[in-house]
């Protein structure tokens, strides 16, 4: 398993060798600079100049991505032109919020999608499998930004039920030593910080969780239904075992395998920002950091962010395959 | 299992009521009555150190920490005295006198007098490296024009030359050259006095490029985290990135105190979040109004809209270079073929006034009796063949795709409506576009944008000369022509130091171009403001220079 995880590690080093070369072509390719983005109307044909010096953008390709590759291998990923501040200080203050969102959204689609799943499949045929057919179809069609508007209108500014921007409210004194605000409540006791962050959360997290709901939900109905006619659980069955121990022992463990993969990868892809959520509910992820830097070339945070976000997906892919060798003990014995 | 699942369901729904019932409840407790104002920004700011910014998420916390040695009156562009009691103007407008107020200290404690006057002038002209660069120090560059040490690839013609602490109270500028628009270009946020104590001790003047050429500040003077002082009605308490930006009242101030104990600013970059958060409650006010969102908040009745006057100018450029746009007939001939006021009934929701001139009606200089172009084909038609030209005139006329600006909501809309009336007027339009970024803004100003082409300005500073000197104090590509006396005149107006003349030389000024017609000026736009009805006290400034010092509670 180790040797395993090892080798999977060391692939990560010809991945963003490459990702950095495109990411930067692809930058470049794209028409307009920071220095437009800088002054708009007040640009002028010397300040432009000016400012393209300074980023260094007449110099030759190759010397441009040398000093890329420089300051990444110091550790560095750069200062972002927006906000003059290293990225991996706008990383720090933006991750966590992202971390937070998908936790939240990954929990609402496991623990109702998997019962969703489970009782759809022993339930083959009848309206409930039906119904949650018919909610999957939907959770997979709506756009996330229509259900993301809907729920703020009937819950935030119709009942008033809940807030509907941003992770806690301002005018709560809190401290967040982790800068994720649900445990900075609980390890700061501030019980009213806490249900606060939890409320901010809801709406977002529902929102962002309504895909993944969908297909968690899909997978884990033909993932039993798969496993359910296995001979081993016909014999466990035959042996007497009760229909709830053969479906804990039996079934759904084995079932659980795609379902983790499944879960693992979509947790991979919420990490990377959560784009059209971040932006209706204001809240502080790296997805909209990212875009914004896209809209206005700003080339470090494109750069940076978009590596870092790699590393991510990837670590996130390795923990997936590396839960499926524990899992699957076949997985984990045939590597020996 | 059956038993088992309905029991689970039944758990499951009492679990939902309860918690819908505990929201319900425990629904937002808003501060729209008590001493915290919470508003919504557009975004974080750059820095609070107001000598490196040029944004205005930026300026608009600036202002309530920092003031400068004169300001605006509330709502217009009058110079009033602020940190500065009077002042007087001498060798013909190149020796700057302000006697100062006195009793004024900094949030540190550190007396505010001429020595830090001078102390912060002194530090912007020896502005060096990632410091001395249109994107860190635009406003100083754009009014004094020069650093003491010249700025790599920029122009230097430095207009001051030293500041003077004649005493506690009286600080003396000496400029290299006249210029009067100096003395309303201080009104800027760029130009407020900061502590000098605290500058020095949180390294306001520590940074450097990063190897990607970005410009870092080094010290803790202005960053999130880290400090900010100056004078004002409010000082900073804390800024944390993602969170909140809260400034507290300074009970120290040396005028009239603020009302509200607390402002919060609150980052919602969406527009439409920003206008929900208002309707909930979670913010009491907000800016740049989008104008489709304005008919639902005016028509609820615990929300209402304020008007900024409007500060900007949308015109038609007519780039003499190309010919017969050198003709004063056909350029006649254009502004009566656009249809101006159609346009600006159209596509401006209501937000629009049809401009006359290349200023608003706020700035100083405005000139009520400006020759007038309305919207008559035939009389174009009758212009063009009065200049022996053959009908329909080509002329090729550009619009940006890609963007909006503030004085043009819908570039495409607006060149359509335009074209259309041009076709009719006697001409025959080409049409070009090019997405804003990367180089429309470039082209035009190089003139490679066709003989007319669709652009805009926002004003910096309540000064005439930012318009109009701006776009006609010398020669430029984007217009294409030589007109001395028009420079002349122009060139003498920004050194005029006598407040009347001055006014007179402006008004002339724009006469003379309105007859001359370097382009069509169509619109000025109104930005907006949306506020709880419960809020008042705000005034919003043409230039966005406004104070939260006034603003409470009602009700």
């Amino acid at each position: 398993m180790l040797r395993f995880a090892v080798r999977r590690l060391l692939l990560l080093v010809p991945i963003l060798i490459g990702l950095s070369l495109l990411v930067f072509i692809w930058i470049r390719a794209l028409p307009g600079s920071p220095a437009e983005s800088l002054l708009g109307e007040r640009a002028t044909e010397e300040s432009i100049a000016q400012i393209r010096d300074q980023y260094g953008l007449e110099d030759p390709f190759y010397e441009q991505y040398w000093r890329y590759v420089q300051t990444i291998g110091s550790g560095d990923l750069g200062t972002s032109i927006a906000s003059r501040r290293p990225i991996t200080e706008e990383i720090k203050d933006r991750f966590p919020a992202t971390i937070e969102l998908a936790v939240g959204a990954m929990l609402f689609a496991t623990l109702i999608g998997i019962p969703l799943g489970f009782i759809a499949a022993k339930r083959h045929g009848s309206p409930i499998d039906h119904a949650s057919l018919f909610l999957s179809l939907i959770g997979v069609s709506i756009p996330i930004f229509f259900l993301a508007i809907v729920l703020k209108w009937v819950f935030s500014v119709e009942l008033g039920w809940l807030p509907s921007i941003g992770r806690q409210d301002v005018l709560i004194e809190a401290e967040h030593p982790t800068n994720f605000y649900i445990l900075d409540g609980i390890i700061t006791r501030n019980w009213e910080a806490t249900w606060d962050a939890i409320k901010h959360l809801i709406l977002p997290a529902i929102a962002l969780g309504s895909i993944p709901l969908a297909i968690i939900a899909r997978i884990t109905r033909a993932s039993v239904l798969d496993v359910q006619n296995e001979d081993y659980v016909r014999t466990a069955r035959a042996k007497g075992i009760s229909n709830r121990a053969v479906d804990a022992r039996h079934v759904l463990r084995n079932a659980m395998l795609p379902i983790s993969t499944i879960v693992g990868l979509q947790v991979g892809l919420l990490l990377s920002g959560a784009i059209l959520t971040e932006t209706v509910f204001a809240w502080p992820g790296i997805g909209t950091w990212l875009q914004a830097a896209i809209e206005n070339r700003d080339y470090p945070v494109i750069q940076g962010g978009v590596l870092f976000v790699a590393i991510v997906v990837v670590f996130v892919n390795l923990l997936v395959d590396i839960s499926y060798g524990l899992l699957n003990p076949r997985i984990r014995l045939a590597g020996r | 299992m059956r038993k088992g699942l309905k029991v689970l369901l039944a758990v499951v729904v009492v679990a939902l009521m309860t918690a819908a019932a505990t929201l319900a409840a425990n629904s937002r407790s808003d501060a729209s009555s008590g001493d915290t104002l919470v508003f919504g920004t557009e975004g974080e700011p750059t820095s609070l150190d107001g000598a490196v910014v040029s944004d205005g998420v930026s300026l608009r916390v600036i202002d309530q920490i920092t003031e400068g040695l004169v300001s605006l009156a509330p709502g217009s562009t009058t110079i009033v005295p602020k940190l500065a009691r009077s002042w007087t103007a001498s060798n013909r407008g190149r020796v700057w006198t302000f006697r100062l107020r006195t009793g004024v200290t900094f949030h540190d404690g550190t007396p505010f007098n001429a020595s830090a006057v001078c102390a912060n002038f002194d530090r912007w002209y020896n502005f060096t490296g990632p410091f001395a660069s249109d994107a860190t120090s635009y406003y100083y560059y754009t009014v004094f024009g020069g650093y003491k040490k010249k700025a790599s690839g920029l122009t230097n013609f430095p207009l001051y030359r030293s500041c003077r602490a004649a005493g506690n109270s009286t600080a003396v500028i000496t400029l290299r050259r006249p210029n009067a628009s100096f003395l309303g270009a201080l009104s800027l946020t760029a130009f407020h006095i900061q502590s000098p104590t605290a500058m020095e001790r949180y390294g306001a003047n520590k940074g450097s490029l990063s190897k990607d050429g970005v410009f870092t500040p080094g010290g803790q003077y202005g960053v999130p985290g880290g400090q900010a002082v100056g004078t004002g009605a409010f000082k900073l308490e804390s800024w944390t990135i993602g969170d909140r930006l809260v400034i507290v009242r300074n009970d120290s101030y040396w005028g009239r105190k603020a009302i509200l104990r607390r402002v919060i600013f609150r980052a919602i970059p969406d527009n439409a979040a920003r206008l929900q958060a208002l309707q909930t409650g979670e913010i009491q006010g907000y800016d740049l109004v989008e104008p489709q969102d304005i008919p639902t908040i005016k028509k609820n009745s615990k929300l209402k809209v304020l008007d900024r006057p409007a500060f900007n100018v949308a015109y038609v450029t007519i780039n003499q270079k190309v010919k017969p746009f050198d003709n004063p007939l056909v350029r006649q001939a254009v502004a009566h073929g656009l249809d101006r006021a159609g346009v600006v009934k159209a596509f401006y929701a209501g937000r629009g006034e049809v401009a006359h001139e290349f200023m608003p009606p706020q700035v100083l200089g405005y000139a009520k009796n400006v020759k007038k172009y309305p919207y008559n084909p035939n009389r174009a038609k009758q212009l063009l063949q009065q200049a022996g030209l053959t009908l329909p005139v080509e002329v090729e006329f550009w619009y940006p795709t890609d963007v909006s600006r503030p004085y043009m909501p819908d570039p495409a809309k607006n060149f359509q409506a335009f074209a259309a009336s041009l076709n009719k007027s006697g001409f025959k339009v080409i049409p070009k576009s090019a997405p804003w970024r990367p180089d429309y803004v470039g082209r035009v100003q190089a003139g490679t944008a066709g003989a007319l082409n669709l652009i805009g300005w926002t004003g910096d500073f309540g000064d005439p000369d930012n318009f109009i000197g701006t776009f006609f104090r010398t020669e430029q590509g984007q217009w294409g022509f030589k007109n001395p006396a028009l420079f002349a005149l122009l060139n003498k107006a920004v050194v005029e130091t006598n407040p009347v003349k001055r006014k007179s030389l402006y008004q002339q000024a724009n006469r003379i171009i309105m007859n001359f017609l370097p382009g069509v000026p169509y619109a000025h736009t109104k930005p907006a403001l949306g506020f709880q009805r419960n809020v008042i006290g705000y005034k919003p400034s043409p230039v966005s220079l406004e104070s939260f010092a006034t603003v409470r509670f009602v009700g």
